[in-house]
């Protein structure tokens, strides 16, 4: 199919888009879902696995009681009913990243169902989004795509396989039909699944990393001609996997959707792939027979029955909801609507707010989060909390400036050498020697230089006209390299000409 | 002094064993003569699927660790070591259950060299109670069939008559200790594949309530109904036996929380003087009559005289749904399988096969690996299986059989307000020839067979196999089996012993002193029959 | 009960990965025809009043706490192998993208 699209504003004229979404949450419990295998990421292939993970013959899975609680725990801050019975299914497919070949899941009788949440858009127009259901399941190990040009799927000779992640456990959120969005829908799909991110976080149930895929997000997109409540046949765009190719990605689907419908052409249900690269979907596979789950309840596990009591009690334990933090939070900073929304809708609450824990003022938190950090993080293309830069090196580099070791300037140097994996702020200005001149000795040499260069400016100084002096200290800071502390300049050049 | 070891039941050798009148390694030795007198050896050098030219019970003899593991034995007694009972009595393992150290098969190709990185629950427990294993034995492929002619390293012969089957799934387990290869062996009954297959050759079987015994390192047939029990020639040994293997295990959530114990307990008081007095028997109306070989109707109405005359009050109870319970099984069973053998793919063990032509994807590998890797029972039930699950038919199939099976349950319960145990001939038929039911012409008929033993399964209540003597027409052996509700096994123990002492008194001795001899037999086995061909479909 | 097809067999043998001949697809079509139409009965048996068995014991609420165990080595996963490179399974180019 041509990837043709309609421009958003010609789509939103014509239609209003349905939105529904599947958010895979990864659990941040010690072990796997259902055997004793360590939960953890980045370590060699296929070390953290049990005969029970591999799929091995003869084994049986034993559910994880710390899972379970995460999951009613979510279930709750999600306003939804915590099922009296819940039952694990099978979901039976092929697939080599799949040890048992089926996915043990949870089909009819999902651990939580009928919630709700309410979202903030970035103006501050709440939206609510009806949750379905959150059902506990195990994730599928990974893939890795070798001898292929593209390091894709498509042309590559042979895969391997590593099991390390075949078995954590995750809940799918899954959304009823979201209706009303209109032109908003992208922004819309970005917020909620900051929403999720931020929700799990703040239960602490998970360490909601998307570059490492802890959150991942399909989003289904299709379109009613304005006016109808029909809805329109989806598209299912898989692992989107970061909140700006959220939008992007329901964007562009609700662009594509359009061009088709426009055109008089029927939307095939589908799965479709996100590339970053391109920004646009490409088809995946349509849905059909292959899908038959043969969905069954799964023998080898007894149903899961949340003693109510204990249900109360962990809803009396839930942490304040992100949106009663929020509010206090805003207080304490003092910052006003618009900054504290700013710094909301850039993700960086929880930053801004470990560094102010760490020491550093309301104001100057904002001001690197905000600032550099935000601008670093938009040019390379990623998240800000994912550049690399945290909130204890934050802090650091306001002691440095503080101490006068390094001024503003070189600060922001400092923060790109950061993000680049370079090291602690002070590893960072030792290795690259960026500490401000402090040798008065240097720059009395430099003052004097200039001075020399420029008696009219030394004169109308010393006539009285002190802020002159700008004229001075610039060339001071060119022969420093910008390593000098101008207020040190400043202060010297004002001492040598007897003016104090 | 070896014959008599081997005919000695484990609680005699182990009795033996702790008074030091024997030692392990002798006992091991002597079974290890006897599996290399009887078991026959391959058909063909390099070609194991031909199977062997004896009994063929045993996929692979576990030589050296069972003499070390019976060496340690008889140091550890030796230098004052308190012993588990059953410490030095070797073992026979079903090739379905998971053993460190031992190649595992499930009697399938696709699991050929396969060596498990673990050991089973029981396996574990085996090696607790300081029992050395003397093989793994033959089975139908992944325990599908009641002859183990699906095996795809040739069929078990039957002790009786090497001619016959020797039931299944279980079938070498159940040779085995019928022909004295080892005193006990462990089996797994998913719809009769332990008490089947002591019932036709003669022996004892148990399957027990359903989480009485960790499957935790046993090879899922049907997860719902699979249950390891023991295999004896005596109903207390099968009792010592479930001591050992049975009890909790947090490793398998089905796994109850009872302790295995009082089993030999209530074996001994069964079979002491007016151990049956009082035991309410309920004979099961639909379990006789049409479809039960006339020599087996006899013995079993002689057993159920002999109860009631040992003071036994036996009624006549009723469960109408027992009919359906061959269906309901048949469509739950292969539901499970068609999930539970889906792991089979060439990924990450066993065997891999290429396809011979077209393009080298995972999905044709995995095809060709399970087209190659699988039999033709396996991969009839597996495709029942997708169908019982797929869309449009999972209400009508799998959903009502699962109806059917709450059916079944309530059956069990109204009789048991009745009756202490149930009883019912275990098989309809004695062994039959090898090679003599058409499955492809009629495939239902071998699952008739399973028709007594499939209820307790859908139930999850315990039943034991043992047997009744010999039938007049052929002169091969008849099972009985008691039934007991859940948590109950005691009562078959008891039951058991009780009905196999009377017997015992009736026949002038075990059941066994009729048997042929073995040796002779199998050395007068016509040439080298290979072995019945499992991949039928090819035909 | 739907007359159970050579088709019906194709499809049933994709779904559970098992390539099939022309002959077994044919053959398989009939055994199984026979085999459901012996079952089919099950059906008809219990009525909506009837709650399904899916455990033969009422067993609820078995889990383990979050501890982990002892994993096996790389060299132990891969020890049952078919194929492996580099500490990982090695299988063919997979056909298509989940």
């Amino acid at each position: 199919m041509s990837a043709d699209i309609l421009s958003f504003e010609e789509a939103m004229e014509n239609f209003d888009p349905v939105l529904g979404f599947e958010v895979h949450v990864e659990l941040n419990t010690k072990t796997k879902m259902f055997d004793a295998a360590p939960n953890a990421f980045g370590d060699q292939p296929n070390t953290n696995t049990t005969p029970v993970s591999l799929g091995l013959p003869g084994v049986l899975p034993v559910v994880n009681k710390k899972a379970v609680e995460s999951a009613v725990r979510l279930g709750l801050a999600l306003n939804c009913s915590i099922a009296p019975v819940s039952h694990f299914a099978r979901k039976n497919y092929f697939y080599p990243d799949t040890p048992k070949n089926f996915q043990t899941s949870q089909y009819d009788e999902p651990i939580a169902f009928d919630g709700e949440i309410t979202v903030e858009l970035e103006d501050g127009t709440p939206f609510t989004i009806e949750i379905e259901r959150a059902h506990m399941e195990e994730d599928a190990g990974k893939l890795t795509h070798k001898g292929g040009a593209t390091g894709r799927i498509q042309g590559a000779e042979f895969s391997l396989v590593d099991y390390n992640r075949a078995g954590v456990p995750l809940i799918e959120i899954v959304t009823k039909p979201i209706v009303g969005a209109g032109d908003r829908a992208p922004e819309l799909a970005r917020v909620y699944v900051a929403a999720i991110r931020e929700i799990v976080k703040n239960l602490g149930i998970s360490d909601a990393r998307m570059e490492r895929g802890n959150v991942r997000c399909d989003a289904n997109v299709s379109l009613m001609p304005k006016g109808s409540t029909t809805f329109g046949t989806r598209s299912e765009t898989k692992n989107v996997n970061s909140l700006r190719a959220v939008e992007r990605a329901v964007r562009y689907e609700i662009q594509r959707h359009a061009a088709v419908l426009t055109a008089g052409d029927a939307i095939v249900q589908e799965t479709r792939h996100w590339h970053e690269d391109t920004r646009s979907t490409t088809s995946g596979r349509p849905k059909s027979d292959a899908d038959d789950y043969r969905y069954f309840p799964e023998p080898d596990l007894v149903p899961v029955v949340p003693d109510p009591e204990w249900v109360e009690q962990l809803r009396a334990e839930l942490p304040e909801p992100p949106s009663e933090r929020r509010k206090k939070l805003k207080a304490e900073w003092g910052y006003s609507d618009q900054e504290f929304r700013d710094v909301v809708n850039a993700g960086v609450l929880d930053e801004i707010e470990a560094t102010i824990a760490a020491g550093a003022t309301a104001g100057a938190a904002r001001k690197w989060w905000m600032g550099e950090i935000a601008r670093l993080a938009n040019v390379r293309g990623t998240e800000i909390a994912e550049l690399g830069v945290t909130p204890e090196h934050v802090v650091e580099i306001e002691s440095l400036i503080g101490a006068k070791t390094i001024n503003d300037k070189i600060a922001k140097q400092v923060i790109g050498h950061i993000a680049d994996g370079e090291g602690s702020p002070a590893q960072v200005v030792e290795a690259r020697s960026l500490a401000v001149v402090s040798d008065d000795g240097v720059l009395l040499t430099a003052i004097d230089d200039a001075m020399a260069q420029m008696p009219d400016v030394v004169a109308k100084v010393q006539a009285g006209k002190v802020q002159a002096v700008g004229a001075l200290i610039g060339p001071v800071m060119k022969a420093t390299k910008g390593q000098a502390d101008a207020g040190r300049v400043r202060e010297l050049i004002l001492e040598k000409l007897g003016i104090n | 002094m070896t014959q008599n070891i081997i005919e000695l039941s484990a609680a005699e050798l182990a009795q033996k064993l702790a008074e030091r009148e024997v030692t392990s390694v002798q006992a091991v030795e002597a079974h290890l003569e006897r599996i290399a007198a009887t078991d026959g050896r391959p058909v063909e050098a390099d070609n194991p699927y031909a199977g062997k030219t004896g009994l063929n019970a045993f996929l692979h003899v576990n030589t050296e660790e069972a003499l070390s593991v019976a060496a340690e034995v008889d140091a550890a007694r030796e230098s004052g070591e308190d012993l588990p009972e059953l410490a030095g009595v070797p073992i026979a393992v079903k090739d379905l259950i998971v053993t460190k150290g031992q190649p595992t098969t499930a009697a399938s190709k696709m699991l050929e060299g396969w060596m498990s990185p673990y050991d089973g629950t029981v396996t574990q427990r085996l090696r607790a109670a300081r029992m050395p294993m003397l093989g793994k034995t033959n089975l139908d492929e992944f325990a599908m069939g009641s002859t183990t002619e699906h095996s795809a390293y040739g069929v078990t012969r039957n002790p009786w008559d090497l001619t016959r089957i020797p039931g299944g799934s279980g079938g070498g387990s159940a040779a085995a200790v019928t022909a004295f290869q080892a005193p006990l062996a462990l089996g797994t009954d998913t719809g009769g594949s332990i008490r089947q297959p002591a019932a036709v050759t003669g022996s004892v079987g148990v399957k027990p309530t359903y989480g009485s015994v960790s499957r935790y390192g046993v090879i899922a047939m049907a997860s719902s109904l699979d249950q390891v029990g023991p295999c004896s020639r005596t109903v207390l040994d099968a009792a010592l036996l479930h001591e050992v293997v049975g009890g909790h295990d947090p490793q398998d959530s089905t796994s109850l929380t009872d302790p295995a114990t009082g089993f030999a307990s209530a074996a001994r008081a069964g079979a002491a003087e007016g151990g049956l007095k009082g035991l309410r028997v309920g004979v099961v109306k639909e379990l006789t009559g049409e479809g039960f070989q006339a020599g087996v109707e006899q013995r079993f109405r002689e057993a159920v005289d002999l109860l009631r005359s040992a003071g036994a009050e036996v009624v006549e109870v009723e469960t109408p749904n027992f009919r359906y319970a061959l269906g309901a099984y048949y469509l739950i069973m292969s539901s499970e399988v068609s999930s539970n053998l889906a792991k089979y793919d060439g990924v990450r063990f066993g065997r891999r096969t290429l396809p011979t032509d077209g393009n080298l994807t995972i999905e044709r590998v995995m095809g060709a690996t399970r087209a190659a890797g699988f039999g033709a029972e396996v991969k009839r039930r597996t495709i029942l299986g997708t169908y019982a699950l797929s869309a449009g038919y999972y209400d009508a199939y799998y959903g009502s059989a699962q109806k059917v099976r709450t059916l079944v349950q309530r059956d069990f319960n109204a009789a048991f307000e009745k009756c202490d145990v149930l009883i019912s001939p275990t098989a309809p038929t004695t062994a039959f020839p090898i090679g003599s039911v058409d499955e492809h012409a009629d495939p239902m008929q071998m699952y008739l067979n399973d028709v007594a033993t499939i209820p307790t399964n859908l139930a999850g209540v315990p039943a034991i196999s043992l047997p009744a003597g010999l039938a007049p027409e052929d002169g091969l052996p008849v099972g009985v089996q008691f039934m007991a509700p859940a948590r109950e096994d005691a009562r078959l123990y008891c039951a058991g012993a009780g009905l196999e002492a009377l017997l015992t008194q009736a026949n002038g001795g075990p059941i066994w002193k009729d048997l042929p001899d073995v040796v002779t037999a199998v050395n007068n086995l016509p040439g080298t029959t290979s072995a019945v061909a499992t991949e039928g479909a090819a035909k | 009960m739907s007359e159970i097809t050579r088709d019906t067999v194709a499809h049933l043998a994709t779904l559970a990965h098992i390539e099939m001949s022309e002959e077994q697809l044919q053959a398989m079509a009939g055994e199984l025809q026979q085999i459901v139409g012996a079952v089919a009965q099950v059906s008809e048996v219990a009525g909506d009043d009837v709650p399904a068995t899916s455990h033969p014991l009422p067993l609820r609420n078995v889990m383990r706490e979050d501890v982990v165990g002892e994993p096996l080595t790389a060299e132990e996963a891969l020890s049952g192998a078919p194929d492996a490179e580099d500490g990982q399974f090695k299988v063919p180019a997979i056909l298509e993208e989940d």
